[in-house]
Parts: C-alpha cells; sequence; structure tokens
C-alpha cells in the first residue's frame, strides 16, 4: 500500500498556482482589450439615447425606429436598407465583427443631466461600448464629454450647433448632422436670389446655446450677401406666445423676420407671426419674407399651412431621388408605414457608419475606431459623397434648401426641396471663428 | 404709441387666458380652500377637446386619387371625411372648420364631468390635509394627465386653426385714426379677448345674482354656518369645482388658434396664473382677474427691444419682480382678504 503526499499546504499550494495560471490568460486578455466594455462574448451592446419622453419625444420614438431597422440590417435581417448602396462594402450582415447587436436604450429626456445619466448607466451597468443619438446640442454636448471621460465613443444624433464640433468637439464624438454654419452658408444665397440683396432682417432668437450660433451664422452669411440686420431679440426658451416679440416686428422697418427656432418655439412663434398678417406685409416696397433657418418634418407638421412658401434647411429628406436615400425609405416605410424623418436619417446613417468603422477597424477599440472614422470619406448614405473631417468630425456633405410645400399631397408632403447646395459652398476652415476655440484632445480608450 | 397700443392689446389678450385659469383657481380655493396645481392640466385638457373634436369630426374613410402614387410607389389614398358623405363636401367642410367654436359645446359637459370626478374622486380626501400634501397630490396629478395625452396625442404641437372667417388680421389702427396697417391685430386674438371678458362676467354674474352663487359666497365667508342652516354646502362647492373646470377647460378651447396645443401647455401657464392668484391675493376673485391683466400688459412691455435694450434680462423675470414688489407692499396681494391662508 503507498502513501499519497497529499497534504494541506500541497494542495493549497498546487492550487494558487493553477488559478493563478488560469487566470492569467484572461488577464492578459483585458490588458489586450484595455478599453471600457470590450465585447467579449458573442453580441456587442449599442447604447441608443434618444428623448422617450419630454418636447422632443416624438422625434426620438423616430430615432429610435431608426436604430431599430440599422440594428436588423447590421445583424442581416430586412432588406438590408443602406448597406445595400453604403459605398464601404465592409459590413456584410453578420453583426459587426462577426458579434450579433444588441441594443439598450435611455431617455436623454432632453435634459442635459439627464442625458448624461442614462448614457452613464448604459456603459456602465449595460455594458455599452457606444452611445448614439439625441435631439438637442445641450444634450449632444453633456453626452459627448462624458463619452470622453468613459472611453466610449459617441456618434451624435440631431445637433445642430456650431459649439458640438466646434468649442465643445471632442475627440471620441462624431457627428454626420449638418450645423448653423452650414445653414446659413446654404440659405443666405438662395434667400439673396428670391428676395434680393437690399433686404432689412430682424431675428427673433432662441435664448440658448444653438440659438446664438444659428443667429450668427444666418447673420453673417445674410450680410455678406447685402442684407442688413435691424434687429436681433433673445426669446426665453420657455416662451409660449410670442405676440409681444412679434408686434415691435411691425414697428421696425424690417422686411424679413429670421426665427432662430426650434420645435415648440418654431411652431409656436411662426404661427404667431403668420396671424399678425406680417406674410401680408408690404415695407420698404418689398413683400415682408419670414426664414426658418432649421427646420425639421415633424416641426412643419406643428406649424400646419403656417409654413406655406417659407424657406430653410433640412439636413436630408425623404424625397431625394439618389438611391441611398430611396433605398433607405423603402426600408422604413415598408416596416413603419410613413416616411423617415431627418433625425431618422442621421441616426441610421451613424449607426451603419459606427459599425463600418469598426469592421474596417477590426477592432472595437476606441482609438481604433477614431482612426477609421477621421479622413473617411463615403457615399451612398443619402448625401452624395461625404467626408468625415479629421480636425474636427464633423461631416462635410451637401446641404438642402427646402421651402414650405403650398399644395401638400399627404401629411409627410410638407416641405419641398428648393436647392441641394454643394458642399464646396457650406465647407469652412477648421479654424473659422464660429468654431473658435476647444481642442478635440487624444482619443480615450477608457478601462 | 402705435406700439404702445399694440403691447396693451398684446397684454390683455395674455391677460385673458391668465385671468380665466386664476379665476377657476381662485374658485376652487375660495371654495373648497384646496390648492390646485392640476389646474393648468384641466387648461390643457380643454385644449384637447379642441382637438378631440376637430378629429372626430375628421374622422376618414380612403379614396384612391387616380394616376398618382405614393412615396412608397403604392397607389395614392386620399383622406375623405365621413361628414362629407353626410352632409355634402361644401357644409361637411363647414362644420369642420368651425371645429373649434362648435367644441365649446363638446367641453363644458366633458370639463365638468372630468373636474367632479377629479373632485370626488382624488382632492376630497385632501380636504383636511395641509396644503403641502394638497400641492404634491394636485401636481403628481397634473403629471399624471400630461403623460396620458401625450401617450394618446404624442409630444408634437397639434396644428388647429381658426375658422376660415377668422384668419388674419383686423386693422385696428385705422379705426382709431391711425394710418393704415400701424395697429393691426389677430382677429382670433380679440375674439379670445372678447370671450374671456363674457366668462368672466358670467362668472361674477352667477355668483353675484343667483341664489346658487349667493349660498356659494356665504358658504365661502363662512361654511361652517351655512352647513348649520341645513344646506348641503359640499354638494354646491363641488359644482363649483366642476364649473371652475369648465372655464379653464373653454379658456384652453379657444386657445388652440392662438397656438398649437401640446401636452405641456398647461404646465406653461401653471405657474404664472399662481403668481396672479398670489398677486391678485389669494381668494380674492376680483384680484385673479385685474392681476391677470396687470401682469399680461407688464410682461408684453418687458418684452419690447427698447425696455430690453436699458435693462437686459426684464423679459424673463419682470413677473416674478412685480410679485416680490407686491407681496413686499402688500402682503394680501393688490385685493386679498384678511384671513385666508394665514391660519
Amino acid at each position: 500500500m503507498s502513501k499519497g503526499n497529499l497534504t494541506r499546504r500541497g494542495v493549497l499550494k498546487t492550487g494558487a498556482v493553477a488559478g493563478a495560471g488560469l487566470a492569467l490568460p484572461t488577464y492578459l486578455s483585458a490588458q489586450e482589450s484595455g478599453f471600457t466594455n470590450a465585447p467579449t462574448g458573442s453580441t456587442v451592446t449599442l447604447g441608443f439615447n434618444v428623448p422617450q419622453s419630454g418636447p422632443y419625444a416624438d422625434e426620438g420614438a423616430d430615432e429610435l425606429r431608426a436604430y431599430e431597422l440599422a440594428v436588423e440590417h447590421l445583424n442581416g435581417e430586412g432588406d438590408g436598407g443602406m448597406l445595400n448602396t453604403f459605398s464601404s462594402k465592409a459590413l456584410q450582415g453578420s453583426g459587426i465583427l462577426g458579434k450579433k447587436v444588441e441594443y439598450v436604450t435611455g431617455d436623454t429626456q432632453t435634459k442635459s443631466d439627464a442625458a448624461r445619466a442614462s448614457a452613464k448607466s448604459m456603459i456602465e451597468k449595460d455594458g455599452a461600448v457606444m452611445i448614439t443619438g439625441g435631439s438637442s446640442s445641450g444634450v449632444a454636448v453633456a453626452v459627448q464629454a462624458l463619452c470622453q471621460e468613459a472611453g466610449v465613443i459617441f456618434m451624435a444624433g440631431l445637433t445642430h450647433s456650431n459649439d458640438t464640433t466646434g468649442k465643445d468637439k471632442r475627440a471620441n464624438g462624431f457627428r454626420h448632422f449638418f450645423n448653423s454654419y452650414m445653414s446659413g452658408a446654404a440659405l443666405a444665397p438662395v434667400l439673396a436670389a428670391n428676395y434680393g440683396t437690399d433686404r432689412k432682417a430682424y431675428h427673433l432668437t432662441a435664448d440658448y446655446n444653438w440659438g446664438y450660433t444659428t443667429e450668427e451664422a444666418v447673420k453673417s452669411s445674410t450680410e455678406a450677401m447685402g442684407w442688413e440686420t435691424v434687429g436681433t431679440v433673445l426669446t426665453p426658451l420657455t416662451q409660449t406666445d410670442f405676440s409681444s416679440y412679434i408686434t415691435p416686428v411691425l414697428q421696425s422697418d424690417a422686411d424679413v423676420l429670421v426665427l432662430n427656432h426650434y420645435g415648440g418655439n418654431m411652431v409656436n412663434s411662426l404661427t404667431n407671426a403668420v396671424q399678425f398678417g406680417l406674410r401680408d406685409r408690404v415695407v420698404n416696397g418689398k413683400n415682408f419674407e419670414i426664414v426658418v433657418p432649421l427646420y425639421s418634418r415633424l416641426m412643419a407638421k406643428g406649424a400646419g399651412a403656417n409654413v406655406k412658401g417659407i424657406f430653410g434647411s433640412t439636413n436630408w429628406h425623404w424625397s431625394l431621388q439618389d438611391e441611398g436615400s430611396k433605398q433607405f425609405v423603402q426600408s422604413f416605410g415598408t416596416k413603419y408605414g410613413f416616411p423617415p424623418s431627418q433625425a431618422a436619417h442621421t441616426c441610421y446613417v451613424q449607426a451603419l457608419l459606427y459599425a463600418d468603422a469598426v469592421e474596417r477597424a477590426g477592432s472595437f477599440q476606441p482609438c481604433a475606431v477614431v482612426e477609421a472614422l477621421e479622413g473617411f470619406e463615403f457615399d451612398g448614405m443619402g448625401n452624395g459623397p461625404t467626408l468625415y473631417r479629421a480636425e474636427d468630425h464633423q461631416c462635410f456633405k451637401d446641404v438642402l434648401v427646402v421651402k414650405g410645400k403650398e399644395n401638400p399631397t399627404s401629411e409627410f408632403d410638407l416641405l419641398e426641396i428648393v436647392e441641394v447646395t454643394p458642399v464646396d459652398q457650406v465647407t469652412y476652415a477648421p479654424d473659422h471663428p464660429q468654431f473658435a476655440g476647444g481642442a478635440l484632445g487624444s482619443c480615450n480608450n477608457g478601462a | 404709441m402705435d406700439a404702445i397700443i399694440l403691447q396693451i392689446l398684446n397684454g390683455l389678450d395674455k391677460g385673458s387666458a391668465y385671468a380665466l385659469i386664476a379665476l377657476g383657481l381662485t374658485l376652487i380655493f375660495g371654495t373648497l380652500g384646496v390648492v390646485n396645481f392640476a389646474h393648468g392640466a384641466l387648461f390643457m385638457i380643454g385644449a384637447f377637446c379642441a382637438v378631440t373634436l376637430s378629429r372626430l369630426l375628421s374622422l376618414s374613410h380612403k379614396v384612391e386619387v387616380p394616376g398618382a402614387t405614393d412615396f412608397l410607389g403604392n397607389p395614392q389614398m386620399r383622406d375623405v371625411p365621413y361628414i362629407y358623405d353626410i352632409f355634402g363636401e361644401s357644409l361637411g367642410a363647414s362644420i369642420i372648420d368651425w371645429a373649434v367654436p362648435l367644441s365649446i359645446l363638446f367641453a363644458i359637459p366633458v370639463m365638468i364631468l372630468i373636474g367632479v370626478i377629479m373632485e370626488r374622486g382624488l382632492i376630497k380626501h385632501f380636504y383636511k390635509r395641509p396644503h403641502a400634501d394638497q400641492i404634491l397630490v394636485t401636481f403628481g396629478l397634473a403629471i399624471v394627465l400630461q403623460e396620458i395625452i401625450k401617450y394618446y396625442y404624442g409630444a408634437n404641437p397639434i396644428p388647429t386653426p381658426a375658422p376660415a372667417a377668422f384668419v388674419g388680421s383686423f386693422d385696428f389702427g385705422a379705426l382709431i385714426g391711425f394710418e393704415a396697417g400701424q395697429i393691426i391685430y389677430p382677429y382670433w386674438r380679440l375674439v379670445y379677448f372678447a370671450f374671456a371678458a363674457l366668462i368672466i362676467g358670467a362668472v361674477f354674474a352667477f355668483l353675484q345674482f343667483t341664489t346658487f352663487g349667493m349660498v356659494v359666497r356665504a358658504g365661502m365667508a363662512d361654511r361652517e354656518t351655512v352647513g348649520l342652516l341645513g344646506i348641503n354646502i359640499d354638494k354646491r362647492f363641488t359644482i363649483m369645482f366642476g364649473l371652475a373646470a369648465a372655464v379653464a377647460g373653454l379658456a384652453g378651447v379657444m386657445y388652440t388658434p392662438i397656438n398649437s396645443p401640446n401636452y405641456h401647455m398647461g404646465m406653461d401657464f401653471l405657474v404664472l396664473s399662481f403668481v396672479v392668484v398670489v398677486v391678485g391675493g389669494m381668494g380674492s376673485l376680483p384680484g385673479a382677474v385685474l392681476a391677470g391683466f396687470l401682469l399680461g400688459i407688464l410682461e408684453s412691455f418687458a418684452s419690447m427691444r427698447e425696455v430690453i435694450a436699458i435693462i437686459p434680462g426684464i423679459n424673463q423675470v419682470i413677473i416674478y419682480l412685480v410679485a416680490i414688489i407686491i407681496l413686499l407692499t402688500r402682503p394680501r396681494g393688490l385685493m386679498g382678504r384678511k384671513g385666508v391662508m394665514e391660519d
């Protein structure tokens, strides 16, 4: 009978060495991934942070529809949507890097603190490797800063303020949507062609960051065309009845009113301006005109017949006839029964662009994704040839000048495209004064 | 001068809405002693009565448009309201056009019913509770009501235009000797002011000249004594709650052509209306009306470019500034009575 030398101390020693040996690969792999929420299983989680309550809830709902469609297409379900027209062919409908795409959602409530809290929760609790969405520049800037600190990528949703890719830009943040400067640059020549170069403009501007940058952009673009700005008045964001701001316009010698308002502000100020007969007035021998720099179909619907004939700009419109837009409208319309909004479009495209960048980089690591997106040129996504500029992470593409349709054929057919402004006309230097201050900094991989 | 007249008109118009909401708030506070933070929600529900009737009248069936296709390439369908089939296209279109004024008839019973259900079902349980409890429960109720409306109608504003006959502006200046086009004012806003004056007059007349009103006023002054006389004052106060809800609802119905209604519109008015009530004097009906118009006019003047140039930001704080000054100099408000909310 042999006696085994199995002792308690020996077992503990062997166990400790074996445990350390088994743990080593895991430790090394964590070291190798070295970034926040590196996907480990067969799935990858994306975080869709959209307004599900509050004044932009309808826009948020459309963003979420677009994201769900994007996830379907990324996972190889449905008709593939814009994957069929996207110039990059890295995505094959097999998820991202072979991992099935899953998602979690957060409610921004269109409040910066709530949006940060929901993004934080999706990153920390749900393991989201990328955050995207939103319908406000305040929210975009706040969430972008959070993602930078946390070491995840932020693909902005609808945000139009210059500051998102200007003084508040971050290396981990990317914006596909156009901005205030581009609206001004696209609109001014169309306004000059339609209303002449001898005009006196009066601005009513929402008293927050987006309002300021839009007023500045439209003012400088129209003044460069020969217009004179005779008045600018800031209106409280909470204002609902704009009558007391409209009546001073009647007393001024202005012949154009520029409404730097969005959402409910835009619906109400435009409705009030039309009620006060501004569009029937003749001032300085010219017909009085109203301009809405940033249009959205959902807001146009709220303002009803008041939008007819009024110029503005949009990032995208469902009536575009390029192959990418037609494909997206077909996919979205078939699934949901109505055409997508510009918010839905930008969010869908952002989700695909992120996934494509990961495929091309061969890694979910944020710095690798940043490198893949910087300077990336693509087409087939509805806006013509587009560049994700490396210097500020802003997309440069054609901009649409639209006008409220006189005879809509349906509740979605509210805007008509007046001009597709070529990208060269809306491109600016990275150090343009309207984008001064701030720095991208370096990308952050997080953990 | 013309600018001043225009801002006075604006102020009267804004004041009309403030006064109507504040009147209802004061009626409820004066009769039931409840601080009702859900009152703004009643204004909003009134506006959605107009939206609902407008939608009911516009209920449609689809008819194919020959030769046209929709955005997906399917045959284009056109909505034809059932009302066209019943009354013919011309009369049917007129009925839909007049949906907002017609909503007054729809809103009165709906709002009274909602008011009575709200009072009997929830608020009566809080009569003896501290004001803080009442504020919390009614504020919570307001949020629940607005979320219900948002669930069914969405978050976007819904355009609900005035009848075509009232679209456009009236040249008020030409009437009083100014140059044409100098002082123009939208027809519907003038209608709103006249309507508000009518409702306020009717409420005062009801309280002043009817036996029911007399009993209610007596109950507001001394509830216990009226009760000891064998009068069921609680029942009358419940009816007053319904009446106050109807006043707020009608204010909302008629407001829809001025600004497209959305689920949040009640909250936008609520805080201002409370300031109006406090400035007017808690429990004082004439005070609420007077303060409504006064603050409406001051707010309009503070929005003038010339005024903002002298005191930047005054447009954002004027109402609260005036409230502070009035409460410092007249702690019970403009027409407040001794003993109200002072126990």
